[in-house]
């Protein structure tokens, strides 16, 4: 084994100097460390927290497949060069052009959010003399897959770095943080550029420079590459059926619209106990409460078909799961155990409000029609005051024994 | 009166090398050691010097805070060392042992019609007080004080951790005799918890009141126990005695001897014929786990269990409370991509391609390699899974470490031992120190507030 006892002699050389710890990061991915346990416990369980994360990344790998191969379908499919995808498992979807078009569009965008993104936690890692933690990881796989596939890659870079320094390092790093790293750097990029982020030219690549190529007089049809939630927020009409919702085959952020995958990864996360399923399950629930409230109104006719809030609200109450991010946002970002309410009880309560809140957030701001990133960073915020209450129901509870035996 | 208890929220760690349930004699060890870190927060103030020739049960230190608490010999012979650390604290006082032990006599006495004052000034000077220890702080009982209630557990369910129902077997009398004394020590009851399958010796004992308890580890913790049956409140105390100690606190009062005789297990894969071994405290482990002989020569000793228990030298001596020595491999190798790849032969709560889930009756053989590195808190909801106290263990933990003295009060810290918090150890994936945490956390609260 000469890698291993190479590595090892330098690992011995540079322990202490400054540059150990960018170093340590690169031995620690590939041989797990020599590292034995003092006094304490002994022995030690096998999970450690590359694992967790590795795992998460498992369950997020299909969904960025998908989303390659999407992107390049939406494309064709909007140019028309190809005819709509009958079925998840159609030919029209699964072809080699879609792939190396997506792959073309994609690619390049996973690697900018992992290069800029494990830059920052090295020259943190670097300055603070501590080891590079793993929370990157997920984050950087996250964010190739909530944002619209024609983004430009420098706002992307410069969205990582805000969202790595101000979300994650700021605090402390891994573990530290308050905010979702992911849906900060995803919520500064929608705040900071929003023409990029929202509308109706984003989301299939190719939309945006054929528009401009109308507005400098080329003689071609319009790209509309319509989310359904942008076009239910105008009380638009649109083509798709429940399965294409179902599958994904519908034009949106790269790696949310295949609710199937996501439910799989989530399957995945939740069989592995990686994901918490009291958030996954509260937030399922939450939605549909919101969803079902809204349907009554309309049932009611307290809302008419003028009401430019007429289409979400009329939406069939677990349609919301279907379409936009709120699925994806579920599995994979409200369940950050970070972030999230560290409390069994919290959880529930976190996610319930989670879904509540995107649903309402969909239906009454049109302009920004998908809530479900707002929901998330605010129930971060509020997670800690959560787990406050839960807490001061296990501090009663002690109080309360000791004035029984006192009384 | 019997009461039954069931533990569902646990884990059992099932390794390999279980110690055999035969009982050799161990040869006679020629140093006896008395490490004075075992009586945590004892400073000990030498009432011999060194070349003092000694019986077992003489004084040969007490605590400095208290005189009364008196630790004695466990063999008869020579003092031949003390031995200071840093700022010249004492950390192992060494006997040379006698060929033949020759006995204090502290005289026959019948606690049935001894006043409580009597039966504690017994104990004390005799050296079997240390045998008690008391909660809040996990620390040697203070005998100024008056427990609502005694706990022994009599179940054992660690990994690889002596067999209570053997190592006590034949040991009736005494340990009816020990129980029998504490009951008049405490305004409430003793409470004895025993498995619910097996024969106990302790079973039908009078004076006390039997609970029968079953499920995975930690079932057998006697923190578990007293939280199920009798938690501790703010301004409360109860003490809890090792079920082994007490055959040693019962032939006291039996014989007027302090024998310090204990049936210990020598378990671990790397002991290649583990079983049982009877021996003396103190003694040296080297009398007794080459026996065998090691499959591995990098092996790391253990005086007490893999959870809980403190690494020794091969050359050094049997801990105070110890009735367990595990010998495992070192784990100081490196694992290629060992972080991803699927896992087969290390125990994992979790199932993130890790497969002890699917083989909850195979035995596993660990070593001491950490799994992963250090991390800040991360993961959360797990510690739950495996911790059976009506207590928030990670916001406990977070409480220690930031130093908040009123959260930690108010989560439950009278309640704790270190060794309750072994399982969420080693479980953790940021592998935190947990229970090295909750002692810091104990320590700051016994300084600050008791």
């Amino acid at each position: 084994m000469g890698l291993k006892q190479n590595l090892h002699k330098l690992k011995e050389k540079y322990k202490g100097k400054k540059m150990a710890p960018a170093f340590n990061a690169i031995h620690t991915f590939l041989y797990l460390p020599n590292e034995t346990t003092h006094n304490g416990t002994h022995v030690k369980g096998a999970d450690d927290l590359k694992r967790t994360m590795n795992t998460v990344i498992m369950a997020l790998v299909p969904c960025l497949i998908f989303g390659i191969f999407n992107a390049g379908y939406q494309h064709y499919l909007a140019t028309g060069e190809i005819s709509k995808a009958a079925g998840f498992l159609s030919p029209e979807f699964w072809s080699m052009a879609n792939f190396s078009m997506g792959a073309w569009k994609v690619l390049p965008i996973v690697v900018v959010s992992y290069v800029v993104g494990l830059a920052v936690e090295f020259i943190f890692a670097v300055i603070k003399g501590h080891e590079v933690e793993e929370g990157y990881l997920v984050t950087g796989m996250l964010v190739p897959l909530i944002v619209p596939v024609d983004i430009p890659l420098w706002m992307l870079a410069v969205a990582v770095i805000f969202g790595v320094v101000i979300g994650k390092e700021v605090f402390g790093g891994t573990g530290m943080n308050i905010l979702n790293p992911a849906l900060t750097i995803r919520a500064f990029l929608f705040f900071a550029y929003p023409t990029w982020m929202s509308g109706d030219k984003v989301w299939v690549h190719g939309a945006v420079e054929r528009a401009n190529e109308i507005a400098g007089g080329a003689n071609v049809d319009a790209i509309s590459g319509e989310t359904i939630l942008g076009s239910l927020a105008q009380n638009k009409a649109f083509d798709y059926d429940i399965m294409d919702m179902f599958y994904g085959l519908i034009p949106g952020s790269i790696g949310e619209t295949s609710t199937l995958l996501i439910l799989i990864g989530g399957l995945f996360l939740i069989f592995t106990k990686i994901g918490s399923w009291r958030i996954m399950v509260s937030a399922i629930i939450g939605a549909l409460a919101m969803g079902l409230i809204f349907n009554g109104v309309v049932d009611q006719g307290w809302i008419g078909e003028g009401s430019k809030f007429f289409s979400l609200m009329s939406t069939e109450f677990w349609h919301h799961l279907l379409i936009g991010g709120l699925a994806f946002g579920i599995v994979y970002m409200a369940t950050d155990p970070v972030t999230a309410s560290q409390t069994n009880r919290g959880k529930w309560i976190y996610g319930f409000l989670i879904g509540f809140i995107s649903v309402t957030i969909r239906v009454f701001n049109p302009a920004y029609p998908e809530g479900v990133m707002l929901a998330i960073l605010l129930m971060n915020v509020f997670a800690p005051t959560i787990d406050h209450y839960v807490l001061q129901g296990n501090i009663k509870r002690r109080a309360k024994r000791l004035k029984v035996k006192t009384a | 009166m019997s009461k039954d208890i069931k533990i569902r929220k646990g884990l059992n760690i099932n390794l390999k090398g279980e110690a055999d349930k035969t009982l050799s004699k161990a040869p006679r060890s020629r140093t006896f050691a008395i490490r004075p870190q075992d009586f945590h927060l004892v400073t000990p103030k030498m009432t011999l010097k060194e070349g003092a020739k000694v019986q077992a049960g003489d004084t040969i230190f007490h605590s400095k805070s208290n005189e009364d608490i008196k630790f004695v010999s466990p063999v008869s012979g020579t003092l031949s060392e003390i031995e200071r650390g840093a700022k010249r604290v004492i950390t192992k006082i060494t006997i040379e042992g006698d060929q033949q032990d020759t006995y204090k006599d502290f005289g026959i006495i019948n606690p049935d019609s001894m006043k409580p004052e009597e039966i504690k000034s017994h104990l004390l000077s005799s050296g079997c007080w240390p045998f008690i220890k008391q909660r809040p702080y996990a620390v040697v009982a203070n005998p100024q004080s008056t427990p609502k209630a005694i706990f022994v557990s009599g179940y054992s369910t660690g990994p690889l951790v002596a067999d209570l129902d053997f190592t006590l077997k034949g040991k009736e009398n005494e340990l009816q005799a020990a129980l029998t004394a504490l009951s008049k020590l405490t305004e409430g009851k003793v409470h004895v918890c025993i498995g619910k399958s097996g024969a106990s010796p302790l079973d039908g004992l009078k004076d006390v009141t039997i609970h029968k308890i079953s499920g995975p580890h930690p079932a057998g913790n006697v923190g578990t126990q007293i939280a199920k049956i009798d938690p501790v409140n703010k301004g409360e105390v109860v003490w809890t005695v090792n079920a082994q100690d007490l055959v040693i606190i019962g032939e006291l009062i039996l014989t007027g001897r302090f024998n310090a005789e204990r049936v210990i297990a020598l378990s671990g894969s790397s002991v290649k014929a583990p079983k049982y071994y009877t021996t003396k405290i103190g003694a040296e482990v080297a009398t007794f786990i080459y026996d065998s002989g090691l499959s591995e020569d990098n092996s790391r000793v253990i005086s007490g269990d893999v959870l809980s228990g403190t690494q020794i030298s091969p050359k050094a001596h049997l801990g105070f409370y110890d009735n367990t020595v595990t010998v495992i491999p070192e784990g100081d190798d490196y694992e290629f991509f060992g972080w991803n790849k699927p896992i087969f032969n290390k125990i994992s709560p979790s199932r993130a391609l890790t497969f002890s889930w699917m083989m909850p009756k195979k035995k596993y053989d660990l070593n001491t390699n950490t799994n992963g590195e250090h991390r800040a808190f991360v993961v959360t909801g797990n510690y739950e899974e495996v911790f059976p106290l009506d207590i928030y263990p990670l916001q406990i933990l977070k409480a220690c470490m930031v130093k908040d003295l009123d959260q930690m009060e108010a989560l439950g810290m009278y309640e704790v031992a270190p060794e309750d918090f072994s399982l969420t150890e080693f479980i953790c994936v940021s592998k935190q120190p947990h229970q090295q945490i909750i002692r810091e956390g104990l320590d700051l609260m016994y300084k600050e507030i008791g």
